[in-house]
């Protein structure tokens, strides 16, 4: 050993026991050139970047309740008799899947409080990903080089759906079996396969023996393992990528504004994951969520009647709700496609939000990385088509609880489901006809003010009598964001007619793609951004306003 | 404390100018980008009584959360678990689950506070930027990467012997063939089990609540009885899949107010027998208007006209509910003729 090593590993000695356990596994584990280029990585900040927090947050509570609920739930869906302590359940016959749900609510202590967290954050979990899902849209954040990444967030939505519907299926009592049986009844609908799918996945008949053990090995397992690799992925090219950031002066598509992870964000984050866990806590302390016992175990002849599924899926029950009862018979086979046309809509509407970014980045051709984000105002077809699937889906909600509609403001459950189903087609129209000239609006007054300036309310008086408004310009810092936004040309066909004077084929997925960008950026779909010299001749001229 | 008190030798000799940005307008172009705005400080900057101040409110929330964590041990040993308390306006509910509850969700909020509060005043605020770099890999990196594989490709000679890549292919397409044939015993083929139920000719009609056979005069005009066949019982193995089809809904019309033929011919001095599965996906019908004969299935709101052949008169149902043949027996009760003559519950593929 030389005097050097020697020399160092006295030095190494003397120091701070961190350092010396961060020396030894960066030995092992070479942490020191991943903590180099993330320990003070630069996270912008802006209160809708909070929103993917909340889901995952809530996503690390889901798992962390619901190891515990794995300690006492039984999945099994054996016949027992109730001895328990809730009195008026004593002596009735359940699944012991239904009679441990309610040994864990009602006698094991702060059972209940887990069951309630765990199904509140569920609940909050699905929200958060689709307000979140809907900022990342609106913004435009969905642009390359982030398309991936919003596969991911997509297919953890629709994977979050199905792993909340099999985890309140569970308990296996009244309103969650009815729910069991309608996803049966839409299995069954399934041309040629969907009674071999709905024999395979319940053992046989509905509802026999097995689907609450297969349910939760789905439930704990094999769905949430594929959410945990999707959530590490989603993470992961968030961290690769950088952070979006609005458009302002020192922000530019080459840098990210903001301050550092190590301290500000792992404070700020970390600290959010408490307070997201705390007031998820306060929630289930004073707000009840699924009473299973006042439903009682299920039976497949007994109902309850505003039977309702989680949030998450009422727009799915809406679909199966007000679709017309078509039927084909032909050839002894029977085609039903009032059930199974909203099965299909139901992939339709989920996946035209997912395949959105590759629509547009096609029309627009645009090969460039996008890291400033859109003000929704500044890309007024897409938000109009954003907002028309939010009117879809939020039609889709409304239809779902037409009975509830229909009690609680005392209307005619005929005229909700009437009103639904016309809505379906006209909502979405009217939303983005409307949400486009809002937009257009929005953005002939962001000219205005650029080129006018702010309005002060101050009225002034002119020698002559006149009264005008005195308007402020504005600083350099405000016309800069106001105008910082690249704005697209609508395409159009090339030349049709080569060099040699030969006539070239205009391809019909050519012709679509000049179609459609002229319906995102022609001349009545954006309105042109203020120019420097329209700027400078109104701003050099003769003074006022 | 206004900002007049605060010591002049703790005032910032100048606002810093971010990274040297200089924010003068650009007078060629007065959209240009002027940069980082200078940093403004916060009064914990210039001001160490607030710091300390912020400090102060920070260790306050930490030990408010330990004080909660002690709170939510003593509630869970001292609470019994089966006490319930009023709280306004909530009603009665668990004490134990609502001390737990606000105890737990106490000491975690605090904590989150603290730390967010910590953040906010008393750490850096500076905004600083860091440089993005294109995710794309450099030009020669590229065409390194594609060389690397090219000749690795050229290496395994995949692309010269076609025989080791179309077998290859064909055994790695074959091989999850196994684990789709071991999924084959997750349940028996349908056959034709659908369309049977437990109804058979001389079946009597239990009432569902009293288990008694029924007799006609124990159905009243107006009245809905749901039934089952005799000999089933809750404790049955498969009781649940067999009410799940041979569940059964009658109610007793005037004969004249029956429109619909075949009906008629089916019921008993008035009483009709039909299926109280909705033909819809499959919930148990169990709404009846007995002034119009209307069923409604509360799920979907599927709407049945009882005096109609039970017709879907609205919703999203696709077909009428089968209605059970019935009479009665040598001993006055009321029997079943035969099985339902079609499948009971929602409609699929086989059912014709």
């Amino acid at each position: 050993m030389s005097t050097a090593d020697n020399q160092e590993s006295r030095a190494r000695g003397k120091a701070p026991a961190g350092e010396r356990v961060a020396d030894w596994a960066d030995g092992r584990l070479g942490i020191y050139s991943l903590a180099k280029a993330n320990m003070r990585k630069i996270f912008p900040d802006h209160w809708s970047f909070m929103l993917g927090e909340v889901c995952l947050y809530s996503f690390i509570i889901i798992i962390l309740t619901g190891v515990y609920l794995t300690l006492f739930f039984h999945p099994s869906m054996n016949e027992v008799e109730y001895h328990g302590s809730y009195v008026p359940l004593q002596g009735q016959l359940m699944s012991e899947a239904f009679n441990s749900t309610l040994h864990i609510s009602f006698d094991v202590r702060g059972g209940l409080l887990v069951r309630q967290i765990h199904h509140w954050s569920a609940l909050i979990f699905l929200a958060g990903m689709f307000v979140h899902m809907m900022r990342v849209f609106f913004t435009g954040a969905f642009r390359k080089p982030r398309e991936i990444n919003w596969l991911f967030g997509f297919l953890l939505f629709v994977l979050g759906m199905f792993t909340g519907f099999t985890g309140y299926s569970l308990p296996d009592d009244l309103l969650s079996g009815t729910g069991v049986r309608f996803t049966e009844g839409a299995i069954l609908s399934m041309p040629i396969v969907g009674t071999y799918i709905s024999y395979f996945l319940f053992g046989g008949e509905f509802p026999g023996h097995d689907f609450v053990a297969r349910f939760y090995s789905i439930h704990i397992l094999l769905l949430p393992g594929i959410m945990l690799g999707l959530v590490v992925g989603h993470l992961i090219l968030v961290f690769y990528h950088k952070h979006t950031q609005f458009a302002g002066p020192g922000k530019t598509e080459k840098n990210v504004v903001g301050m550092p992870l190590l301290p500000v964000y792992m404070a700020k984050a970390g600290g959010f994951f408490f307070l997201v866990f705390g007031a998820i806590a306060v929630i289930a302390a004073i707000a009840q969520i699924n009473p299973i016992w006042a439903m009682g175990p299920y039976r497949p002849d007994q109902v309850s009647t505003g039977a309702q599924p989680d949030w998450y899926m009422g727009f799915a029950e809406g679909l199966v709700r007000y679709m017309p009862g078509w039927e084909i018979n032909f050839w002894g086979h029977t085609l039903v496609l009032g059930v199974f046309i909203p099965l299909v809509l139901f992939g339709v509407v989920l996946g035209a939000i997912a395949v959105y970014p590759f629509i547009e980045s096609w029309v627009t051709g645009d090969k460039s990385e996008h890291h400033i984000l859109d003000r929704p105002r500044n890309a007024p077809t897409r938000t109009g088509f954003g907002v028309a699937w939010i009117t879809v889906y939020m039609v889709g909600l409304v239809g779902g609880g037409n009975d509830l509609w229909a009690t609680h403001f005392h209307l005619s459950i005929n005229a909700v489901t009437w009103f639904v189903r016309i809505s379906f087609f006209v909502g979405p129209v009217v939303a983005f006809i409307a949400t486009k000239r809002i937009c257009l609006g929005l953005q002939r007054r962001d000219h205005e003010k650029v080129l006018h300036g702010r309005e002060t309310g101050i009225i002034k008086r002119l020698p002559h009598g006149e009264f005008i408004e005195v308007h402020e310009p504005l600083s350099q810092e405000q016309l800069h964001t106001l105008t910082a936004h690249q704005q697209y040309a609508p395409a159009e066909i090339g030349p049709t007619v080569d060099e040699n004077g030969v006539e070239r084929k205009v391809k019909g997925s050519e012709k679509l793609r000049v179609k459609l960008s002229n319906a995102y950026y022609g001349e009545d779909n954006q309105i042109q951004k203020p120019t420097v010299d329209e700027y400078k001749e109104i701003t050099s001229g003769h003074g006022h306003h | 404390m206004s900002s007049q008190d605060i010591p002049e030798e703790n005032l910032p000799a100048e606002q810093d100018h971010a990274h040297g940005a200089v924010t003068v307008a650009d007078e060629e172009n007065p959209f240009a980008d002027p940069g980082l705005p200078p940093h403004e400080h916060r009064i914990q900057d210039i001001d160490e009584q607030a710091a300390r101040r912020s400090e102060r409110a920070v260790a306050l929330l930490f030990t408010l959360s330990m004080l909660a964590t002690v709170g939510f041990i003593v509630s869970y040993v001292a609470i019994p678990h089966d006490k319930s308390i009023f709280v306004f306006p909530i009603g009665h509910i668990s004490a134990l689950n609502f001390a737990l509850g606000l105890t737990l969700g106490t000491a975690l909020f605090c904590i989150g506070a603290g730390a967010v509060h910590w953040a906010r005043t008393l750490m850096s605020d500076v905004e600083v930027p860091a440089e993005r770099h294109p995710i794309e890999a450099p030009a020669e990196v590229r065409a390194q990467v594609h060389a690397d594989f090219r000749q690795g490709a050229k290496e395994s000679a995949l692309g010269r012997r076609k025989l080791i890549r179309n077998t290859m292919l064909g055994a790695l397409t074959l091989v999850p063939l196994s684990g789709v044939m071991l999924l084959r015993d997750l349940g028996p083929l349908p056959g034709t089990s659908l369309r049977h139920t437990l109804w058979a000719k001389g079946k009597r009609l239990v009432n569902m609540n009293t288990n008694q056979p029924l007799r006609p005069e124990d159905v009243a005009v107006g009245s809905l009885t749901f039934a089952k066949p005799d000999g089933l019982e809750e404790k049955s193995e498969d009781f649940q899949n067999e009410i799940a089809k041979a569940a059964l809904m009658i109610v007793r019309l005037q004969p004249g107010n029956i429109k619909d033929k075949r009906e008629l011919d089916w019921a008993h001095e008035g009483i009709v027998a039909f299926s109280k599965i909705c033909t819809h996906v499959g919930c148990p019908i169990s709404l009846y208007e007995q002034q119009t004969h209307h069923v409604l299935c509360p799920c979907h709101q599927s709407t049945f006209d009882l005096s109609d052949g039970a017709r879907v008169i609205f919703g999203p149902a696709g077909h009428a509910l089968p209605q059970l043949r019935i009479g009665v027996d040598s001993e006055g009760y009321l029997q079943a003729l035969g099985d339902f003559e079609e499948p009971v519950g929602p409609a699929f593929w086989e059912r014709g």
